[in-house]
């Protein structure tokens, strides 16, 4: 019997403001513990909450770029519950009125488009880090993380496999990147995310989810699913109900194990926190927010289909990173808009991959765009053969000479264009490989391509291969 | 609305008060009397009036995002019962 497998996410993007969100310590990652754990930070008596402006435009900005509602008065509130690395005893979070309601993301899932709607976005502070090895019998508590401003993202149970909760949260990762209210670093937490899943048979309403906690790849998040879907349709095909239930995934052995029940747990008694008045954001501050943003992907890759033809595609992939949509634009601007397609070719293609190879990012890619345009405008005016661009390409990456000029100068890599030329070293080919000869007039296509690569070979690639199989032919007499 | 024991002494649980079955007792008949407060208040008509989230009508004062605290560990850990390596150390909190 088939089941359907229903997905909402929850996600943490942790902002990146200088300070705090309640209070002036720094938020830098890496520090000594408890050095920026400050007194509101350890919840001394008599502290009191201070808002970061920066924090709330952080969410603005995410409200825009999703087409949400931006809620005009916003309020924040007490969510309690007791842990060692929150000393207030309560978490400051939104409730009722958080920043940003509604929205959606786009996503595509082998060629197909699909909505995922967003519920809320809200500010909230991050607690502390409790270290449970090493104190004889004790546990250390770091709270320089507390107070660290964060953006929950919450999405509506709209996912329906554990390969569009991944598309979904890819998205949502390169969006928070592009309008610069979050780094992105997954190993050092800033960005992460909960699960909570749930299966049912199709038409029927939504089944009992267990949320799985704080995935931190996009790998993790993937098999984290995959497995709870699995044992959730093993437990009911045996009989036995789901449980609402808080899970973590042991990326050891790829499932996902119980944490705690969560009848007491859940009970967070959220009310308004008297600490801290309405937030007004008002329609003239909303509307500097949205003029100091970049160009979003979604619109900027409606302009590169548009005024480049690229496929919607090749768009997607080059305006995953602003960094990559700068470069695209970059190369473009240098090699003419008429070779946008082949620049976008370059850069998905070879400049990916090699990037990729040696895991740098595209910032500090030893080829800059005027020279990967420079090896673009040699091959479309045919001084050299795609293979050979490859070549230039691999010289500049090392750094042997400023252009493709140069390298293709220095190096004696010009496309030969000579037929009289050409034609003397086909017919030293034909001479020397009179056996692929006879079986090419004996009918075998293949042979044809042993004689092409032959000739190839002899001229050392620099041959332009389209002239070759034209002589090749008229030579044959095929 | 009223309170029964056991949701009191469940409330409690939450907060972590320790309370005796009288104190209990005592709890839910103080908070009843408060539900009733409640009850008076909400048979006034309040058609057409915005809900507020506080009880005084003005709106929250923004800071710069600047960082303006120094590291005072050394000061704050000086009155902690117990550190170590920077940390706080407190009762081991998982099994």
């Amino acid at each position: 019997m088939k089941w359907e497998v229903v997905i909402g996410l929850e996600t943490h993007a942790q902002l990146q403001t200088k300070s705090k969100i309640f209070c002036g310590a720094s938020t830098a990652f890496g520090a000594e513990p408890n050095t920026q754990a400050d007194a509101v930070s350890l919840a001394l008596p008599g502290v009191l909450p201070v808002l970061n402006r920066e924090a709330v435009v952080c969410a603005i900005k995410f409200g825009l770029a999703i087409g949400a509602h931006i809620t005009d008065r916003s309020v924040f509130a007490r969510k309690n519950y007791f842990y060692p690395d929150l000393p207030k005893g309560y978490q400051i979070s939104q409730m009722d009125l958080p920043v940003v309601a509604g929205g959606a993301i786009t996503i595509n899932v082998d060629g197909a488009d699909k909505v995922v709607n967003l519920t809320r976005a809200h500010l909230e502070e991050d607690a502390g880090k409790s270290l449970h090895e090493d104190f004889h019998g004790k546990s250390g508590i770091d709270l320089n993380r507390a107070g660290t401003p964060l953006l929950e993202i919450v999405s509506e149970p709209d996912m329906r496999s554990a390969a569009e909760a991944v598309a979904y949260a890819k998205k949502l990762h390169e969006l928070v990147q592009w309008i610069g209210i979050c780094d992105g670093n997954m190993q050092e937490g800033s960005f992460r995310c909960d699960a909570n899943v749930s299966v049912r048979r199709p038409g029927e309403p939504y089944g009992t989810r267990r949320e799985i906690k704080n995935l931190n790849s996009f790998r993790f998040l993937e098999q984290a699913i995959n497995y709870e879907v699995q044992w959730q349709i093993n437990e009911i095909e045996e009989g036995r109900k789901i449980q609402q239930a808080t899970v973590l995934f042991d990326p050891d052995t790829g499932e996902t194990r119980m944490m705690r029940s969560k009848e007491d747990a859940h009970d967070y008694r959220y009310f308004p926190d008297p600490d801290l008045l309405p937030v007004e954001i008002t329609e003239a501050w909303k509307a500097e927010v949205k003029a100091g943003m970049p160009e979003l992907p979604q619109v900027m890759q409606q302009r590169f289909t548009g005024e480049y033809g690229l496929s919607a595609y090749d768009a997607g992939i080059i305006t995953s990173s602003r960094e990559m949509a700068q470069y695209f634009l970059d190369a473009v601007a240098a090699a003419g808009t008429a070779n946008a397609k082949l620049c976008a070719n370059w850069i998905q293609g070879e400049l990916a991959a090699r990037l990729n190879r040696e895991e740098r990012s595209i910032a500090d890619a030893p080829i800059k765009p005027a020279q990967l345009a420079g090896i673009v405008q040699r091959i479309v005016d045919n001084t050299i053969s795609n293979k050979i661009g490859r070549d230039v390409f691999d010289a500049l990456w090392n750094g042997e000479g400023k252009d493709a000029d140069a390298v293709i100068e220095a190096k004696g890599l010009k496309q030969i264009t000579d037929t009289g030329a050409i034609e003397a070293i086909i017919d030293e080919v034909l001479a020397a490989n009179s056996k692929s000869v006879e079986e090419f007039r004996a009918g075998k296509d293949k042979a044809f391509n042993a004689l092409v690569g032959q000739a190839m070979k002899a001229t050392k690639g620099k041959a332009n291969p389209q002239q070759v199989n034209d002589l090749l032919k008229k030579k044959l007499g095929a | 609305m009223s309170l029964d024991l056991e949701q009191v002494q469940r409330i409690a649980r939450l907060a972590r008060i320790e309370i005796s079955p009288e104190e209990a007792a005592t709890a839910r008949d103080q908070l009843n009397g408060i539900f009733g407060l409640i009850e008076t208040m909400q048979a006034v008509d309040t058609t057409g009036i915005a809900p507020m989230s506080h009880a005084v009508d003005v709106v929250q004062r923004l800071r710069a995002d600047v960082v303006t605290e120094q590291n005072r560990r050394d000061a704050f850990q000086a009155v902690a019962p117990e550190t170590e390596a920077g940390l706080y150390l407190v009762p081991k909190v998982i099994e």
